[in-house]
């Protein structure tokens, strides 16, 4: 069995995307598409890795990254953050949250792949 | 025997003698070193022009014609002197606080600096003294005549008319140079006033001389003249009560107006202690002067044939006993009367002509910009200059017309009762508050019309200018109005007639116009300042220093300029006196360059008035409370140029920050909107380059996956495109640039084609119509209105939530107006967003990929706005409900 990731990410298209390239490398791919309870999907999936995108329904990436950051369970776990604002603020915003990666939209699939791998070693 | 040809010279060089003594006089004015020219001698010396030709040699003929009348001439004067604390000691104060030059000036100065006052003084004044010049050139001539009759190598005739010209002339020429070498702010004259205290010493020296000649000489000692005077007609003459009276007040009030005297006694004064002195010594003079009179005239009367002219006496005598040496030194204490007094009297005349005639004409003439121009000095100047020689010219002249002929002392009474004139108003002026310039130009005007009358008119002599017949009867036979005998009075002394009536008459017509006239207030301020001169002004002689002044000064400069500035001012110049401390002897200099600090400060005129306020030096008059207020005025008025500038400066200021408020809040709002134009494009294009890559690198996509991720890019591809023409749309409509294109139509076409391109036929929403009340014709840009139908239509189609979405389309008319409501039966927006549905980019149905990127209502509300109508949302309608408001112009343009 591969590694587990979860997408939280509210474009269908980017998530049907994501998921495809995800899956044909061998990962585990669960989706969720709401900031406000993503939180607690990612307590319930329990992922290796989690691929966080900022701008989401209800509440935003950050918000949920930093609640990921000050639980003991998930203080440690890989986040891939996923962001179509690409100013250098949000980077520099979601590095200081403790995102583990920061990529801006439109991602190079072999980019998020290796970035992956990176994170979670097999 | 006498020679005329040595008298000649010794009169050139006596005339060299005052030259020099006026030129060192000068010079050492000049140096500081003229304290001596202070001096009470020299102050009481000066006041001897009063002792003109006309008491020199005139009292003497007075004596032989009318006995001891001759003594009220002095009588006067030595009432004044006498009681100069009253009078006098005013007058000097008065002079000297308000600058006074003239008794045209003081007059003037007093009524309000009126100049109408001040010219007609002026002219009464030249009119008045003109005979006496007159008088002087006369004596000069008769004595010079009496010369040449006693030489007999002369061949001169004995009455040259040429002699009066020389002597006019010479004395133009002196006067000229000593009395307007140069201008003096104060109006002194030291050259001058030393030659004239040396003429007073001579001609006193002379007639004394003249005198002991007489009594022990000729008369045999004290007693046998004593016994000729009691054997002569004098000592029988019985004394006119009447004319005594009226002369001694006469000469005294000329003794005060006489322009020469109010020169010497007010204008040259150095310092009001001079008075103390002079209070005494003078009428000392003149009992010196008349001592011997009476024995002269009874000598001469005995001693010198029947016929012999008693005006020459002091002349005649000398000369008949042989006595050459003493009859030169007569000839020259005659001269020295005549000059002294013509000198002084053409230099307060001129002064006065320059300053209250010429110089008002010239400056309304030229104009305000030459009042600072550097050649008003010359002017000044040469107006004097002018000014002496006329005033001589017309006392030569005067002298021809009249012919010479009348006694001098009768020639030097109509003068005084002319200057006499001045009194009412001059009293008045120092004396009573409720004096006005319409009483004093009233009483003045009366006084001369008078005078002129009664006494110049008639001193011409008969056929001149008075006929006999109107001495006699009056003009036209009226006989109330002779000369003299006015209103019938008659018997009366025609010198005191005239004066009687005309000071009676100027004094009541003074009181009663004064009485009945209400003064200005520049006339009521110098009223006061004059009548209360003692209160205003401190001892002139207080501020001569003392580090009390200095530390008032210090006060007050650090109130002006700031404690540092004027503390370093201070202690540098008392170091400059070689002083410890920071308080400088207040020096003249140092008293002019604090004034010139301080004007920078406060104005030149506030400067002056608080310097001299401290100094005690000099009250403050009103012209400069005139000038201080004009400053003030400047001050004020500058000042509230500055409020309006700092006004205007606060509200720029606000404007300004304003403007940055908004200019932040934009370019907070250009971030957003940037950002999340970014992110409307760059959702989009992950999806494409997602999609592109997979379709690249997987070569084992199933077909279906492969169509479907194709379809993906495409839609992606699509939302793009509809995004940027959005936004460009947008970017028109808010610029203002957009280009309607109106016309008519009616409202259920444009609501059909919006139906059918919102792509609702194929769909489950169901849309609710009356096609009936949509039939309403007008006049916009129809297709930009189908837009916003359009998307109002799509909203619904993709946000209405409910199992059977239905969207109501209501039309109505209300007043201006057509109504378009777009009712949807799903949960609405929710309240909170309400307020921002139509800011860009809200989208109020999160999470969903509704195909737009939330600029539709945003372009919604810039069309309305362009057609001139609105759209609103409108709460608690169940559903989401929205307002399309369009103008009744654009409406009833087509029906």
């Amino acid at each position: 069995m591969g590694k587990h990731v979860l997408v939280i990410e509210d474009e269908p298209n980017i998530i049907e995307a994501i998921s495809f390239i995800l899956m044909r490398d061998g990962w585990a791919v669960h989706t969720h598409s709401n900031g406000n309870d993503a939180v607690a999907a990612v307590a319930a999936h329990d992922p290796d890795l989690v691929i966080l995108d900022v701008m989401l329904p209800g509440r935003s990436g950050y918000d949920i990254l930093t609640d990921l950051r000050a639980a003991p369970a998930t203080r440690d776990l890989p986040v891939l953050m996923l962001t179509a604002r690409g100013q250098a603020k949000d980077r520099e915003l979601a590095e200081r949250l403790g995102a583990s990666r920061f990529m801006t939209k439109p991602f190079s699939n072999a980019e998020v792949l290796e970035a992956l791998r990176d994170l979670v070693p097999s | 025997m006498a020679s005329l040809n040595l008298l000649i010279v010794v009169c050139l060089v006596y005339v060299a003698l005052l030259f020099a003594v006026a030129f060192m006089a000068e010079r050492a004015a000049l140096r500081g070193r003229a304290a001596f020219l202070r001096s009470s001698v020299v102050y009481t010396l000066s006041l001897s022009i009063y002792c003109t030709a006309w008491t020199f040699y005139g009292a003497v003929g007075y004596a032989a014609r009318s006995g001891m009348e001759y003594l009220t001439i002095y009588l006067g004067p030595t009432l004044v002197m006498v009681g100069w604390w009253w009078v006098l000691r005013k007058l000097v104060r008065i002079g000297r606080t308000q600058r006074i030059t003239s008794v045209a000036d003081l007059i003037s100065s007093r009524y309000g600096k009126s100049n109408t006052l001040a010219v007609f003084v002026t002219a009464l004044a030249v009119i008045g003294t003109t005979p006496y010049i007159a008088l002087q050139l006369q004596s000069v001539t008769l004595s010079f005549a009496s010369f040449a009759r006693a030489d007999p190598s002369s061949a001169v005739p004995a009455d040259s008319r040429s002699t009066a010209l020389w002597v006019a002339m010479g004395l133009a020429f002196f006067t000229i140079l000593f009395g307007t070498r140069n201008l003096d702010a104060n109006e002194r004259h030291h050259g001058v006033v030393m030659a004239i205290a040396l003429e007073a010493v001579v001609k006193l020296f002379a007639l004394l001389a003249v005198g002991v000649f007489v009594v022990w000489g000729v008369g045999g000692g004290i007693e046998a003249t004593l016994a000729r005077i009691d054997a002569s007609e004098i000592g029988q003459w019985q004394m006119d009560g009447g004319r005594w009276a009226g002369l001694t007040m006469l000469s005294a009030a000329a003794f005060l107006t006489l322009p020469r005297m109010f020169q010497v006694l007010v204008v040259e004064n150095e310092d009001e202690h001079q008075l103390r002195t002079a209070s005494w010594a003078f009428p000392a003079y003149l009992m010196a002067m008349s001592l011997f009179v009476v024995p002269i005239a009874v000598v001469g009367l005995e001693v010198l044939p029947p016929g012999a002219n008693p005006d020459q006496f002091v002349l005649t005598v000398p000369l008949s006993q042989g006595q050459d040496k003493l009859a030169m030194l007569s000839f020259l204490g005659g001269f020295s009367s005549a000059t002294s007094m013509v000198i002084v009297a053409a230099i307060a005349l001129s002064t006065m002509v320059s300053n209250h005639v010429v110089m008002p004409i010239w400056l309304r003439f030229a104009g305000g910009g030459a009042a600072v121009a550097g050649d008003v000095r010359h002017l000044v100047l040469l107006a004097r200059r002018v000014s002496i020689a006329v005033i001589l010219g017309l006392g030569y002249l005067y002298y021809r017309v009249s012919g010479g002929g009348t006694a001098l002392a009768a020639i030097g009474l109509v003068s005084f009762a002319g200057v006499a004139q001045f009194l009412p108003a001059l009293m008045g002026g120092i004396f009573w508050r409720g004096a006005t310039r319409i009483g004093a130009l009233a009483g003045l005007g009366t006084g001369f019309v008078i005078w002129c009358y009664s006494l110049l008119l008639p001193s011409f002599g008969g056929g001149i200018l008075m006929t006999d017949a109107v001495m006699a009867y009056g003009p036209w036979g009226i006989a109330w109005l002779r000369p003299q005998a006015l209103f019938g009075i008659e018997g009366l002394d025609p010198l005191v007639h005239a004066v009687m009536w005309s000071l009676g008459l100027n004094t009541v017509v003074f009181v009663t116009g004064s009485l009945l006239s209400f003064p200005q207030p520049l006339e009521r301020l110098q009223g006061a300042q004059f009548v209360n001169v003692f209160e205003h002004s401190g001892n002139p002689q207080s501020w001569s220093g003392g580090t009390a002044q200095s530390e008032d000064l210090l006060i007050m400069a650090q109130r002006m300029m700031g404690p540092a500035q004027a503390q370093a001012l201070f202690q540098a110049e008392a170091a400059r006196q070689g002083l410890a401390g920071y308080l400088p002897e207040p020096t003249p200099e140092f008293l002019q360059r604090l004034e010139r600090e301080l004007s920078g400060a406060v104005g030149a005129a506030t400067a002056h008035a608080m310097v001299g306020q401290i100094m005690g030096a000099a009250t403050v008059s009103v012209e400069d409370l005139l000038a201080v207020a004009d400053e003030t005025a400047q001050m004020m008025e500058y000042s509230s140029q500055l409020e309006a500038k700092s006004a205007e400066l606060t509200r720029i200021a606000g404007q300004l920050r304003e403007a940055n408020e908004k200019l932040t809040k934009l370019s907070v709002q250009k971030d957003a909107f940037l950002s999340q134009i970014s992110h409307e494009l760059r959702t989009p294009m992950t999806s494409i380059r997602a999609f592109s890559e997979i379709l690249r690198d997987a070569p084992d996509l199933s077909s279906h996956d492969m169509t479907k991720y194709a379809s993906i890019i495409h839609d992606e591809a699509l939302r793009l495109t509809r995004l940027l023409d959005d936004l460009l749309d947008l970017s028109v409509l808010e610029s203002g640039q957009v280009s309607l294109n109106m016309r008519d139509g009616r409202l259920v076409s444009v609501i059909d084609q919006a139906v059918a391109a919102a792509g609702v036929a194929e769909e489950r929403l169901t849309i609710r119509r009356d096609r009936t009340r949509e039939d309403i014709g007008l006049t916009s840009d129809l297709d930009r209105l189908a837009q916003v139908f359009i998307n109002l239509i799509a909203n619904a189609r993709k946000y209405c939530d409910a199992t059977a979405p239905l969207l109501s389309i209501e039309v109505a008319q209300r007043g201006n107006a057509v109504v378009v409501d777009f009712v949807d039966n799903g949960a609405g927006i929710p309240t909170d967003s309400q307020a921002l549905v139509f800011e860009k980019f809200s989208r109020v149905a999160e999470g969903e990929s509704a195909g737009g990127a939330g600029l539709g209502l945003a372009i919604c509300r810039e069309i309305m706005a362009r057609l001139g109508g609105e759209i609103t949302y409108l709460p608690g309608q169940g559903g989401a409900a929205f307002r399309v408001i369009l103008p009744v112009a654009a409406m009833r343009a087509a029906q």
